[in-house]
This record gives structure tokens, C-alpha cells and sequence, in this order.
């Protein structure tokens, strides 16, 4: 196992820097994300405005690998519609599972292309999804 | 200087680890690695004796029952069981607290009375209390460990009621490792008429448990912890109270006698070993318990107490390390959760992981434990007697640079 290729620059910079780690006074949706089996647990909270992701934050608890995936994350689905947040999730998972992506499609995941030594990790893969599939509840409840 | 020969007899612990490294296996307290001795002795079963126990006529149905019978006679002598048939075969200790739970406790428990549990139990005594309170109206209450892990007699007195029916208690936690002290809880327990019983999981592959020395009224334990195959376990029952209690399962190789409306079942322990038995299992524990007294218990825990001297040194070294539990080695087994500061146990578990060091991180099956403790997760590294200084000195080498892999200052 290569340890600098799962803890790369990109993840331990946003494990160590919370930049998006605080509550959102302006939220209207607000969704947990539980890895029961290891203890990670956050709320991600979203504003959206006018069908776009104008502000996105989360609190909460984790390992390294969720708390670098969900500030990825955030920094990426800000100032995106809900229809482009989801394409990027369908995309962020599908590199986890290993499906092949274009170099276009790579491009676009940025900086969450850093997690793509966890789809060899399989104990560590849920770290990495759990922000995803709570970023894909928070949509669906914000479209109801 | 502890013997390093044990690893020799543990075909898994002379394999290299994914990284080529030797693993230094420290998650015993999860499951234990098997000896040579006891794979043998399934291959044997299933080479020269398999077939269905306590069923056919023929030569080797007729071997397999005597060896059966033959574990669970040597299996009441190891814990101190005063007859085999306080001896009942179950999947395991969860298996064995659920039917101790259903059977015992329904008849026990009624609404308004009292069960008493620690707020350190793993979820397997916990949860089948929590049901039962539940499904009677009983009130489920938690005593609450001291600052080394253990729970006191002073706690017992202040908790402890005319209204208790059931006190179940871990002989040692699977957390913190601490050794309850149970002679001293299981009379004061007694004393009020409430009936106990021992999570023995962690206690009985690493110390020596005698059931009438602790005079405890039930007792579970699992073989996969102590050198057996998964899926087969003990519950320990007072011979007394095994023939009043009906069999929480129900099914072939349990009943003298069923009419279509009715059924009357064999004496225990029969009664409480529905279907086809786990008989290859049993012959695997029958050799584990055989490999264990060639060890001695005795030798085991002094083994693991010194290792423990070890690993409490090394550790207590570490910058920025949170220990949780006894820091005395004479009161607790080789059990020892911990945590780096800032970093989540899970990364903790992966660097260890990428230096061939296995230990094992969440929160253990112990929620409420962990929410007392006020953390989210810890990592517990948990030994047996074939470790070595040298696994201690692996995990403490690769503990100390954690910090430094995840970009925080040493």
C-alpha cells in the first residue's frame, strides 16, 4: 500500500484546512451522513437559490479520507445546479468503482481525482462515498 | 525475554502480510489465529469421522457422538463447570447471551423489575437486555465504570435493588480491557436475589475462569477467540436453572416426545441444541482448549501481562497519544484502546495497516461506551500469547509516525 498516494497533498491540504467546515446561516437544506462501521458522521448543509448551489458547508466528525471528500466535494458543487451536482456524483462514484472515465470527465472531478488511489482501498472506500450519497439525499430533498 | 516458539505453530502468522512485511497480528481480541494443531484436527474429522452426532448407528456417527460428548466434558473441566451437562453448545457468545436473554429472562423479568448491565457492555449484552426490557416492561439500567475500566462493588451497591432480577456483566471489557471483579459483583448480586451473568468472550482464551470459584449462574464465550473455528461457543448455565428454562429454538434432536398438539424436550443441554451441531466446530474447540492447557493459562496471562508491561512503555512514549482504560497491567488483559491526537482511527488503522501492524479501529460494538467516553472511535490493539516484543516495538515504530503521513506536525 502506498501511503502518498491515498494521503496525497490534496486531501491532507483540505483535512487540515476546514475552510468548509462550519454551519451555514443562509442553509435551507441540511442532511447527516453516517458511516456507522467507523464512526464518521456529518451534516452537509446547502443553499440553494434560484436553481443554484450558492453556498455549501458541513460539520461533523471523520477520517481523513471523508473529511478531505467532503470539502472536495463542496468546493466543487458550489455555484453548479442540482442537475450538474448529481452528474458530478454519478461521476465521483463511478471512478470509485473503477468504471473507466474520459480525461474530459477526470478534468472535471478536479481535485476529487485525488481520491482515485481509494478504489484499491476496499475498507476505505465508504470513507470517500459517504459525503456523496449524503450531497445526493440533500438534492432530493431539496427538490421535493 | 517472552518465548517467541507459539509462532511456529500458527501457519497464518509465518506468511508474509499483503506488503511482503510479516504481519504483527494485534486484533485478537476480534478473532485469534488458528494453530496447526487445530486445522489438523478438523481435517481429521472431515477426513475420518464426519457424519451427523447423536443420529446414526453406524461406526463413525457413533465416533463423532463420543467426541462431542467428549469436548463438552473437557470443556465444563476447563472453566470449572461441576458437571458437562451445565455445558451447552451454541454458534457462539452472542448466540449463547441471546438464548440466555429469551430463555432465562422471560421467565425471570417482569414489568417494573430491574436488569442491570455496565454502560461498557458490547453490543451482544446489551442489545438482547435491551429487547427484554422492552418485550416486559422491565427497566434496563447501566452501571457506570470507573476511571480504569472496571465497575466497582460501590457502584453495584449504589445500582443494585430488591427489583434487580439479572445482573450481566463483561469479565473484561472489549474495550478498555479491564478485569471486572466478579466473585465480589456476582455475590452482592446473589445477595438480592438477582441471578448473573458473564460475558466471558475476552476472559476465558486469556486468563483462568473458573464458573464455581466466581459462582456465576450463566456464562458465555466464544471458541474463534481462543484458537477454535468461527461459529462455535458455550453457554454455561447452573444445571439448576438450565432444567427449568425452555429452549429459545426449537427443532430436531431436542424432544423425547411430539404429538401434533404437544412436545416434551430432553433434559438440558440436549434441549437447547436444535438441528444438525456444528460438530466439526466442537472438535476444532476440543483441540483449541487441548493447545491452551499445553500452554497453561496461568503462562498465558503471565505472557500477555508482560507483553502488556511492554506495549504500556512503548506506547506511553508516543507523542500526542490518548490511552483510554487502567494504566496497570495487573488488573487488565492484553487489551488497550487509544487514539492520536487529531487523527481519526481509521487513518490511525491504515498507516498501521501499510507497516504490516493489524489493529483494529471504530467503536468496538460498544456505542454507549463510547459515547461515555466521549469519542467517536478509538483504535485497540488486543494481544495473544504468540505475540512478541517485537510486534509491540512494530506498532510503536509505525504509531510514531502517523502524524507526520497525515501532514500534522509530529
Amino acid at each position: 500500500m502506498n501511503l502518498n498516494e491515498l494521503y496525497s497533498q490534496v486531501i491532507k491540504d483540505h483535512n487540515l484546512s476546514h475552510h468548509n467546515k462550519h454551519p451555514l446561516e443562509g442553509a435551507n437544506v441540511a442532511v447527516p451522513g453516517r458511516n456507522p462501521s467507523c464512526g464518521d458522521e456529518i451534516e452537509l448543509f446547502l443553499q440553494i437559490e434560484d436553481g443554484v448551489v450558492e453556498d455549501a458547508s458541513y460539520t461533523g466528525i471523520g477520517c481523513a479520507i471523508s473529511q478531505a471528500s467532503v470539502s472536495i466535494m463542496i468546493d466543487l458543487v458550489r455555484g453548479k445546479t442540482p442537475a450538474e451536482a448529481k452528474e458530478l456524483s454519478r461521476l465521483f462514484l463511478a471512478m470509485i468503482r473503477k468504471e473507466p472515465l474520459t480525461s474530459e470527465e477526470m478534468t472535471r472531478l478536479n481535485d476529487a481525482a485525488a481520491l482515485m488511489g481509494v478504489s484499491n482501498m476496499p475498507a476505505r472506500v465508504k470513507c470517500a462515498t459517504m459525503p456523496w450519497h449524503t450531497l445526493e439525499a440533500a438534492l432530493d430533498a431539496a427538490s421535493v | 525475554m517472552v518465548s517467541t516458539d507459539y509462532k511456529k505453530d500458527f501457519p497464518l502468522l509465518l506468511q508474509p502480510d499483503a506488503g511482503g512485511l510479516p504481519l504483527a497480528y494485534l486484533d485478537n481480541a476480534a478473532t485469534t489465529q488458528k494453530p496447526r494443531q487445530v486445522i489438523d484436527a478438523v481435517r481429521n474429522y472431515y477426513e475420518t469421522f464426519n457424519a451427523n452426532p447423536h443420529r446414526g448407528a453406524y461406526s463413525i456417527s457413533v465416533r463423532v457422538t463420543e467426541a462431542f460428548e467428549e469436548v463438552r466434558a473437557k470443556a465444563a473441566r476447563f472453566i470449572g463447570a461441576a458437571d458437562p451437562e451445565e455445558v451447552v453448545f451454541t454458534f457462539g457468545a452472542t448466540d449463547a447471551i441471546n438464548q440466555a436473554a429469551q430463555s432465562y429472562g422471560e421467565q425471570a423479568v417482569g414489568a417494573g423489575d430491574e436488569i442491570l448491565i455496565s454502560v461498557a457492555e458490547h453490543h451482544s449484552n446489551l442489545l438482547p437486555w435491551q429487547r427484554l426490557a422492552k418485550r416486559t416492561g422491565a427497566v434496563l439500567r447501566y452501571l457506570i465504570p470507573d476511571q480504569s475500566g472496571r465497575v466497582t462493588t460501590e457502584e453495584l451497591a449504589a445500582k443494585l435493588t430488591s427489583k434487580t432480577k439479572i445482573l450481566a456483566i463483561a469479565h473484561v471489557s472489549n474495550v478498555l480491557g479491564g478485569v471486572n471483579p466478579i466473585g465480589e459483583l456476582a455475590a452482592m448480586a446473589h445477595e438480592k436475589g438477582a441471578a448473573v451473568l458473564l460475558d466471558a468472550a475476552q476472559s476465558v482464551p486469556h486468563i483462568p475462569v473458573n464458573v464455581r470459584d466466581l459462582d456465576v449462574d450463566f456464562m458465555a464465550f466464544s471458541g474463534h477467540k481462543m484458537l477454535a473455528p468461527a461459529g462455535i461457543g458455550v453457554l454455561y448455565g447452573k444445571k439448576e436453572l438450565l432444567q427449568r428454562m425452555e429452549p429459545a429454538r426449537l427443532g430436531g434432536g431436542i424432544v423425547e416426545e411430539v404429538t401434533q398438539q404437544d412436545a416434551r424436550f430432553l433434559d438440558a443441554p440436549l434441549r437447547f441444541e436444535a438441528g444438525t451441531q456444528n460438530a466439526e466446530g466442537v472438535i476444532g474447540l476440543g483441540a483449541a482448549i487441548d493447545y491452551l492447557e499445553a500452554v497453561g493459562m496461568e503462562a498465558i496471562q503471565d505472557i500477555e501481562r508482560r507483553l502488556m508491561d511492554d506495549a504500556l512503555q512503548e506506547l506511553c512514549a508516543i507523542p500526542r497519544i490518548r490511552l483510554y482504560g487502567a494504566g496497570d497491567a495487573e488488573e487488565r488483559t492484553g487489551i488497550l484502546s487509544f487514539n492520536i491526537e487529531d487523527v481519526h482511527p481509521h487513518d490511525t488503522a491504515t498507516i498501521l495497516a501499510s507497516h504490516g501492524v493489524a489493529v483494529r479501529a471504530g467503536h468496538h460494538c460498544a456505542q454507549p461506551l463510547m459515547a461515555h467516553l466521549g469519542v467517536n472511535a478509538t483504535c485497540r490493539m488486543s494481544l495473544y500469547f504468540y505475540n512478541t516484543e517485537e510486534d509491540i516495538r512494530r506498532l510503536a515504530q509505525a504509531l510514531s509516525t502517523v502524524r507526520e503521513v497525515l501532514g500534522f506536525e509530529p
